[in-house]
């Protein structure tokens, strides 16, 4: 086989890879807005239920988190009479973007805090709802800061669907082992597979970028 | 039964407790590759931070370069290419052997920012100073810059340590018997995969949770102005 056959299965794979990236990033995003904003709720429910997200996902390893989701979870579910098998392709995006929204919701959590006090008491002086002082005056503020870690989160987790092979999803990794054991050229196959991840990161740190430049477009407009 | 272990079925606490000391022996090499994958990558970090900071750019460029390289690539896909590429050409290496170089030389792009980032927080009149005094300029780097740079880059360090740790799971596609792996075949063996993944997800818990307090402790020790020499 040429190298150049390798290239069907592998970008076969490589797509479901970049879809596993856009889907996880995106369901990671929320997440992180949501139990990172939760981390710094005045209810102490709502408080309790996102420390104790963001601890387990990031105190535990994202394998062990996805085998979890994939071999315990419907376990589990037998014990209490539910099916809860998931399709590996479910396990998978619900462990990534879990892993990285956990992640994710430090960096929130961090940028809005890291706004200026003098800005709250501002949006206090002028009778903004709490509501409003976090999302019209807060956020704003805040979402530019996050860009340049949220895109070195994004790359991790393009790096992460990786592991994803491993409870049998057809990924990048997946065929490029398939591969290896059907014609045992290992050096080919795994050269040309680590150039195709970093062409897809160089492509997503770009795409990162775009979005740090379109958020924080404001702070240009006025200058 | 595994390492020699028996396992109780008969109910959920009494396997938990039966297979426990299996899941330390598992443990036990987990911490192993950590600490071996962090050596690595604080040697392999330290050289790739001084190649970047080369005054030559034909060094600092490729230097550059590989770094990103290393770092927007997936663990995994390093790890299966260093398993099974060096044997092709006459460097075999025990599985666990090569997974803690996969560990470390993925982390050597993450530690080598720490140095640069540790080594530029040092105000140029250090460098200044050394000149003037007349220092060799290998002697500038171990007496004058190290000792400042180490206390500030501890903490990012032990961040990484963490990370390490829980990057160590990976290395059961090599056949590697860490937790995971040993808790994995418990499960396939009893078909009760719920005790063993839901122990391991507890004990990295208390692991990460103790090795982060104790970088923040060691953090709050530190002195500031830099290690006493001698």
């Amino acid at each position: 086989m040429a190298w150049t056959e390798y290239l069907t299965p592998l970008l076969q794979g490589a797509w479901v890879t970049v879809q596993l990236t856009v889907y996880s990033t995106i369901f990671g995003a929320i997440l992180s807005f949501a139990f990172g904003i939760g981390k710094l709720s005045p209810n102490w429910l709502i408080k309790a239920v996102s420390v104790g997200y963001i601890e387990i996902f990031r105190g535990t390893s994202l394998l062990v988190q996805l085998f979890w989701l994939y071999f315990a979870l419907p376990v589990a579910g037998q014990a209490i009479g539910l099916d809860l098998r998931l399709p590996p392709v479910v396990a998978g995006v619900l462990a990534l973007s879990l892993n990285i929204g956990a992640y994710g919701a430090e960096v929130v959590r961090g940028a809005i805090q890291a706004v200026q006090k003098s800005q709250y008491e501002a949006a206090r002086a002028l009778n903004f709802t709490p509501r409003q002082a976090l999302f019209g005056v807060a956020l704003p503020q805040a979402i530019p800061e996050m860009m340049p870690p949220f895109g070195n989160l994004a790359v991790q987790n393009l790096k992460d669907t990786a592991l994803v092979s491993l409870i049998s999803l057809g990924d990048l990794a997946f065929r490029a082992e398939q591969l290896r054991n059907f014609t045992q050229d290992s050096t080919t196959i795994f050269t040309l597979v680590l150039f195709m991840y970093f062409g897809m990161a160089l492509v997503l740190t770009a795409l990162m970028k775009m979005l740090e430049r379109f958020v924080g477009r404001w702070r240009h407009a006025s200058n | 039964m595994l390492f020699g272990i028996e396992w109780d079925t008969s109910n959920e606490l009494i396997f938990a407790w039966s297979i426990l000391p299996i899941l330390l022996i598992g443990l036990w090499v987990t911490i192993q590759a950590t600490v071996l994958g962090f050596v690595v990558a604080l040697v392999l970090g330290l050289i790739l931070a001084v190649l970047k900071g080369a005054p030559s750019r034909i060094i600092s460029w490729p230097a550059n370069v590989i770094c990103e390289f290393i770092r927007d690539t997936p663990l995994l896909i390093q790890l299966f290419f260093l398993y099974y590429v060096l044997p092709e050409y006459g460097l075999v290496l025990p599985a666990f052997m090569t997974g803690a170089l996969a560990l470390g030389l993925q982390y050597s792009a993450y530690t080598s920012e720490v140095y640069r980032a540790g080594l530029q927080a040092i105000g140029r009149d250090q460098r200044e100073a050394a000149r003037a005094l007349n220092f060799p300029s290998a002697h500038t780097f171990t007496h004058v810059l190290l000792p400042q740079a180490i206390p500030r880059i501890i903490p990012a360090m032990g961040n990484y340590l963490v990370s390490i740790m829980k990057d160590v799971p990976v290395l059961s596609v090599v056949t590697v018997l860490e937790m995971l792996n040993v808790a994995k075949i418990i499960g396939d063996r009893t078909f009760d995969y719920m005790v063993p993944l839901s122990m391991v997800g507890g004990l990295y818990l208390i692991m990460t949770l103790v090795a982060s307090a104790g970088v923040r402790l060691l953090d709050t020790r530190l002195p500031k102005q830099g290690l006493p020499l001698k």
